[in-house]
């Protein structure tokens, strides 16, 4: 392990107001994050890890703590900045695909360049190359609705990549599919992580889970396993003292 | 992201959302055509003034009698004179160099008939100067003799109309009828044509000046039409004129003296006046288009809020997405008013082309404003919903949640 984490989560803190109870969906969150790793994180619903995933993925902001992202911090910049940074080192897969119906395979992997304002013709040759190299090179023009599961999901991880980013968040990335694709898209993104990518899959799947290196577990919004000793989730609060009023406003 | 990009994405967004884009397609381009097709009538009309102006060939000034004064009793009004303008006046006006035809006129009622038919008609005394002037012709027969202005010839010209009431089976030139106190010879008929400055020609007969200088009893000219041979030396003219009649009538220019452009000026002012609140009266379809630009932008944002929560997920910033969906609307509202201009400009043209005698235009002024307007509108009624996509949750939209 390197002194320099790619990713750095320092005594995060993260409350929503549900009703007239405050949810405390992060709670003193600490983690670093090396580049290159492989990392799961799991949990029950209502234990925090979509939020941790929108933390990173600069989506949300903390209450309190710091967030660096490659060596700096993250807190203080305005949104715009948030957005460029998100759209230069981050690539978001998603369990549904959230492809937009209406652009073919090729315009959805095309939009985050479009976005980055990429010229045309660079973007697209990228985005083709990117497509072939996962096996959808017959399909590009054709519409989400034309594409199966599995294909989807490519589509998506074609998105996620085009902007070779620092980190990919999969959500759920084999949730809506069936074994065999989910097992291929497993595949895809094992492969690119193991060309260096930093590969973070939040998965209620146990056995996706348990092929990560390392697997952190998530428990009313505090990190209560990570499986790899070297970095430490800290627990302030025991579990125990969870109220269990609390605990079921959690789940 | 880059214009063109905007411009493609948008483009994208509306090909592929076939009704939504066509219901307010329409919208748009309704409201750009009533306000084309509205102010065309108005144009038109000015138009059709302008060429009734035009017919009357060159360069025209009118001489009236009595000066446009305030004198001393309120409220202002013409100044009246005890001098009429007479034959002899006219005659003087035509030694001035940049005058090329005198046509002194007297006008009056009188009765007209042949036999047991009889009309009240509109009696015109002048010269020939007045058919180059006003731009008349003959269908048959001759014109006024020359010394018209000297002798009471007892010759008369009738309208087309007039001639068919009072001759209805035989050719009326060398007719006889009686004016008035007056027996007079047909030796003319003006050419069919219809209105020209509120004179309906049709029922009209013209005389020598002479002749109805003696028929109504009078020797005032009810006023004088000039043709000029320059129109760049008219103010010089106006006060050769004015000169000219002043030595005449001990040292008092006691005429008005109106030009076309005068004329021709004040029918535009007012027909302007009007196209223009008839385009203001238009340009509420566009307002309604407007709402209703508004209203589908809101519901587009409820529909697109993964895509918009997406978008953000990839990076595009709120200001991105505003601008997205901004330009949405702009570019939904330069198709429509491409649509409403050329559907305008197919109708006017298919009117002119079937029904050439019916004026209508669109004058350009319309469809600049309507234009205009209609992007104007687009941008104000697309902020707000705009403004409600860019602040859209992108975890709440992505979760599929409102």
């Amino acid at each position: 392990m390197t002194d320099n984490p790619i990713i750095k989560l320092n005594d995060i803190n993260k409350t929503y107001q549900v009703g007239d109870q405050p949810l405390h969906a992060l709670c003193n969150v600490q983690l670093d994050i090396q580049q290159g790793e492989y990392i799961s994180l799991m949990g029950p619903s209502g234990s925090g890890k979509s939020t941790l995933l929108n933390m990173i993925g600069l989506l949300d902001r903390p209450d309190s703590g710091q967030y660096q992202l490659l060596g700096s911090n993250t807190e203080l910049l305005a949104e715009e900045q948030r957005a460029k940074l998100r759209r230069q080192h981050i690539g978001f897969v998603f369990q549904s695909f959230h492809l937009i119906p209406r652009l073919t395979a090729l315009e959805n992997v095309e939009v985050p360049l479009m976005l980055s304002g990429t010229a045309p013709k660079v973007r697209r040759e990228k985005a083709i190359a990117l497509l072939t190299e996962l096996g959808l090179s017959e399909h590009l023009a054709q519409l989400p609705r034309q594409l199966s599961g599995g294909q989807l999901q490519r589509v998506g991880i074609a998105r996620a990549l085009i902007t070779d980013p620092a980190i990919i968040l999969a959500d759920e990335p084999t949730g809506n599919l069936d074994q065999k694709s989910g097992h291929e898209v497993t595949q895809i993104l094992e492969r690119y992580n193991h060309n260096g990518i930093t590969l973070l899959v939040v998965t209620h799947d146990q056995a996706l889970g348990n092929r990560a290196k390392r697997q952190l577990n998530m428990l009313d919004g505090q990190l209560v396993n990570d499986s790899t000793a070297s970095i430490t989730a800290v627990n302030t609060i025991p579990n125990k003292t969870i109220s269990k009023k609390n605990r079921a406003e959690l789940t | 992201m880059n214009l063109a990009d905007h411009w493609l994405f948008s483009y994208q967004a509306l090909a592929r959302h076939r009704l939504r884009s066509a219901m307010l397609l329409l919208a748009i381009s309704i409201g750009v055509s009533s306000v084309l097709l509205l102010t065309s009538i108005g144009e038109g009309a000015r138009l059709f003034i302008e060429q009734e102006f035009s017919a009357l060939g060159a360069k025209m000034l009118i001489v009236l009698p009595g000066k446009k004064e305030t004198t001393g009793s309120a409220p202002p009004i013409y100044g009246t004179t005890p001098r009429d303008l007479t034959i002899e006046d006219s005659e003087t006006l035509k030694k001035i160099s940049n005058i090329s035809h005198v046509a002194p006129i007297i006008a009056g009622t009188a009765t007209v008939s042949n036999q047991s038919l009889s009309r009240d008609i509109i009696i015109i005394g002048t010269t020939n100067d007045m058919f180059t002037v006003r731009n008349l012709k003959l269908q048959q027969g001759k014109k006024l003799p020359e010394n018209s202005h000297i002798r009471a010839t007892p010759v008369c010209i009738l309208g087309a109309g007039l001639a068919q009431k009072l001759f209805p089976n035989t050719s009326a030139v060398g007719q006889w009828l009686r004016i008035g106190e007056y027996r007079y010879r047909v030796i003319g008929l003006l050419e069919q044509r219809g209105e020209s400055l509120g004179l309906d020609l049709r029922d009209m007969a013209i005389i020598p000046v002479q002749s109805a200088q003696m028929l109504f009893n009078s020797p005032a000219l009810f006023r004088i039409v000039l043709q000029l041979k320059q129109a760049d030396f008219e103010t010089k003219t106006i006060a050769q004129i004015n000169k000219a009649i002043a030595q005449r009538h001990e040292g008092e220019a006691d005429i008005t003296v109106v030009s076309q452009d005068s004329v021709l000026n004040a029918f535009n002012k007012i027909i302007l006046a009007v196209t223009a609140s008839i385009g203001a009266i238009a340009a509420i379809s566009l307002f309604v288009a407007g709402i209703l630009i508004m209203n589908v932008s809101y519901i587009s944002v409820s529909q697109r809020r993964a895509e918009i929560g997406l978008l953000k997920s990839l990076g595009a910033s709120a200001g991105e997405i505003h601008r997205i969906f901004l330009i949405g609307s702009l570019v939904l509202t330069i198709f429509g008013v491409l649509i409403g201009i050329i559907l305008s400009y197919s109708l006017i043209f298919l009117i002119n082309f079937n029904f050439p005698d019916i004026p209508v235009a669109i004058p350009w002024w319309s469809t600049a404003s309507a234009t205009i307007t209609a992007v104007v509108v687009g941008l104000l009624f697309s902020w707000l919903p705009a403004k409600k996509a860019a602040a859209v949750d992108p975890i709440l939209a992505l979760r599929g949640e409102q």
